[in-house]
């Protein structure tokens, strides 16, 4: 440990940090100034420090890099002290935000003219956050007078309203739309009598707010807010502050105002396209309470029951941004035979390793590690985002690594699911069920290529991979599978020999064909039938043929290969053969296939234009199937009669 | 009021009407104080009101005429709270 008092940190209080940004902003150093401004803004979300941020941001906007976002607010409340803070909490994530607030309730007026301001000022996106007091005023202030039919109706014209103004903004703007949807009364105006009705006060609002979605989803570029939602997050009592709203029609009370700023930006960070495309997390006190290392698989906390509660609601919130396509990596300073064993086999535990498209585990420091998975990933540092329990290593990242988004972890991990699923940096506008899919094929890929790295040799890791083999005659039910595989495989592929279902077919009724596939599972799942052998017998030359030989590349390099070529030598020596051959015959695209024969002790015989034909002695060959994968063969049948291929 | 509830609400109005807070006394004023327009009020009364968790009654806010009434209005809050 480094004595403290010999070397005493600087002062990083946010009231110190002030001078310190002006003294950067004299000198000209802006980058290491907003660097400083975002630090103070994180550390102190005042209203007091977002005047400072944004004041200093209005003289740095054009002299560092940020995105433009151009955002429109129309509005039936006062919005304006919001804006400073949406400013600041933009500018930390690199926007630079400019705002326009439309004039007191005049929105409608805004949106049908083509000649306002709203659309003089182009921008990106709209919000439109009206009250229910003024989108439905009827059922906000006066329901107990309505008949249920003219609850209805004001119900029916709010809607329209809703209707003509969506309607009227998509044909002057193709800006994005966000439109508050309604808040319901905290206490309805016939108290819990309104909740024994789906017309009541609440059934109404609840309804236009069904609607609302609707019409939003009939348009492109639209989209709903749920204030009421936002206002129950906060508690109802908190949020609303009723002297603000009669004496500035302020309704929201001090405290909550930057919760409405940061509602915003979830929106708003994702048009932005400031996005986190990974998570990289942490393991030990972040995805389950303890030390692995020194704990041990019973002493870490993680299950169904206080305390491993918190974290596995960490890890649903995980498995939700998961499924939203958001890549998860592991990042941790562990052993990794410690780290796996609890990931594979804790029975707490949410996530597997299935759900990791990349893993660094080893005592690197993370910043290294966290510039290698963006590269495994293929993504750029500003895409990766970092949660980590540990202030150090938070710090060292963002030093390091200020492009990476470095979620601020609560003490407490009771609040650590909800810190993650407050980061606007996760928040999606669209989602595809093909992107969900694809995260899955791509994490299970990276996955294995993550692992690999993390072996001392190749061996440890084909060990570690656990692989099961079933290597079987073709049969009718992997007839179509088999020919597809030929007609598709490039790489992997010795003599890229295309055959049609029938073709295959027809060679399988010859006594002297032999076609096997070759299914493979490993810890991470299963593959499927990934691979196709053919060979065929020449009684005249004593020797078996190989016709066709190739492997899918999503299990290229991991033996696989092997196991299936020392299946056909020891099946063409058990024949009597003395020799296996084979010719190699080169494309554009074969090359991972060039050196396979030579690299499995055959030898060159002849080599002409088309390619080079190689031989294996079969009673010298030592070639065998690696003891690190379980093959189960199933033997051919005797008679090709029953051979099953049609 | 107190010395240190002084400091901490001038800090406060440095950064609302962005004046440099030695440039700041318990006599500023709007009267002194160029940016000290409604608007403004209105944000200084939210920044203290989140600052020292107060709340702020409209006639509260009507004695607020310098940053000395202000840092006295808070002592006689937060006493009041206590």
């Amino acid at each position: 440990m480094t004595d403290s008092n010999s070397n005493p940190a600087p002062d990083r209080s946010p009231a110190n940090l002030r001078p310190e940004i002006d003294r950067l902003i004299a000198e000209g150093a802006l980058v290491p100034a907003a660097r400083l401004l975002a630090e103070l803004w994180r550390r102190d979300p005042a209203s007091s420090t977002a005047s400072f941020v944004t004041s200093r941001v209005d003289g740095l906007r054009d002299r560092i890099p940020l995105s433009k976002f151009k955002l429109a607010i129309l509005r039936s409340f006062t919005v304006e002290p919001i804006v400073p803070l949406l400013r600041a909490e933009a500018f930390a994530h690199g926007i630079d935000l400019d705002v326009h607030v439309g004039d007191f309730n005049t929105y409608v007026q805004d949106i049908l003219d083509d000649q306002s301001s709203l659309y003089r000022f182009a921008p990106n996106a709209v919000v439109m956050a009206v009250r229910t007091d003024q989108a439905a005023p009827e059922l906000w202030r006066n329901f107990a007078d309505l008949s249920p039919e003219a609850a209805q109706q004001a119900a029916s014209r709010a809607l329209q309203s809703y209707e003509q103004s969506i309607g009227a903004f998509r044909k002057h703007s193709q800006a994005t739309l966000i439109v508050h949807s309604l808040e319901h009364p905290s206490i309805p105006s016939l108290g819990i009598l309104d909740d024994q009705s789906e017309a009541g006060q609440c059934g109404l609002i609840g309804h236009i707010n069904r609607e609302l979605r609707h019409i939003a989803q009939a348009f492109h570029g639209v989209y709903t807010l749920d204030y009421d939602a936002l206002v129950a997050r906060h508690g109802s009592e908190h949020w609303h502050d009723e002297r603000k709203w009669l004496t500035a029609r302020l309704p929201i009370a001090a405290g909550y105002l930057l919760q409405m700023a940061r509602e915003w930006m979830r929106f708003i960070v994702p048009l932005s396209g400031r996005i986190a495309k990974v998570l990289v997390v942490d393991l030990d006190n972040t995805l389950w309470g303890g030390v692995i290392g020194e704990d041990g698989m019973n002493g870490i906390n993680i299950g169904a029951e206080h305390p491993g509660a918190a974290y596995q609601a960490l890890q649903r919130a995980l498995l939700d941004l998961s499924r939203k396509g958001i890549l998860l990596a592991v990042c941790s300073k562990n052993n990794l035979e410690d780290a796996m064993e609890a990931i594979e086999n804790h029975p707490g535990m949410l996530l597997r390793a299935k759900h990791f498209a990349a893993w660094r585990i080893n005592w690197t420091d993370k910043s290294q590690n966290l510039r290698e998975i963006a590269e495994e990933l293929n993504v750029g540092i500003d895409a990766l985002a970092f949660l980590d329990d540990n202030p150090f290593e938070r710090e060292q990242v963002r030093t390091a690594l200020p492009e990476v988004t470095v979620i601020d972890l609560p003490k407490n991990p009771l609040d650590y699911a909800s810190a993650v699923r407050n980061c606007a940096v996760f928040e999606r506008l669209t989602l595809s069920s093909e992107d969900q899919q694809r995260t899955e094929m791509y994490a299970a890929q990276k996955q294995r290529a993550g692992a690999e790295q993390n072996f001392q040799s190749k061996e440890d890791f084909f060990r570690y991979l656990e692989q099961e083999a079933d290597l079987e005659p073709v049969s009718g039910q992997t007839l179509a599978r088999v020919a597809q595989l030929t007609q598709k495989t490039n790489q992997f592929n010795l003599t890229t020999r295309r055959y049609t279902e029938p073709q295959i077919a027809q060679m399988a009724k010859q006594p002297h064909w032999h076609i096997f596939s070759i299914r493979v599972r490993d810890r991470f799942g299963d593959h499927g039938l990934v691979g196709v052998a053919i060979a065929h017998d020449d009684d005249e030359a004593g020797q078996c043929e190989i016709d066709t030989f190739l492997l899918s590349c999503r299990v290229i390099g991991r033996t696989v290969e092997t196991a299936l070529l020392a299946h056909l030598a020891q099946s063409a020596a058990q024949r009597g053969y003395k020799r296996l051959v084979g010719w190699f015959l080169p494309t554009k695209k074969n090359a991972p296939a060039r050196d396979f024969y030579e690299q499995h002790g055959f030898e060159r015989k002849e080599t002409n234009a088309t390619g080079t034909l190689w031989a294996l002695d079969l009673k010298s060959s030592t070639l065998r199937c690696p003891d690190w994968i379980k093959l189960k063969v199933t033997e051919e049948p005797a008679s090709r009669e029953t051979t099953p291929a049609k | 009021m107190t010395a240190s509830t002084f400091e901490q609400v001038r800090d406060v109005a440095s950064d609302i009407f962005g004046v440099p807070a030695d440039k700041i006394t318990a006599d500023s004023s709007p009267e002194t104080i160029e940016n000290w327009d409604s608007m403004q009020h209105l944000n200084l009364v939210l920044a203290i009101e989140e600052k020292f968790g107060v709340q702020l009654d409209p006639e509260d806010i009507e004695q607020m005429k310098n940053i000395g009434a202000v840092a006295g209005l808070v002592d006689k809050l937060q006493s009041a709270a206590r």
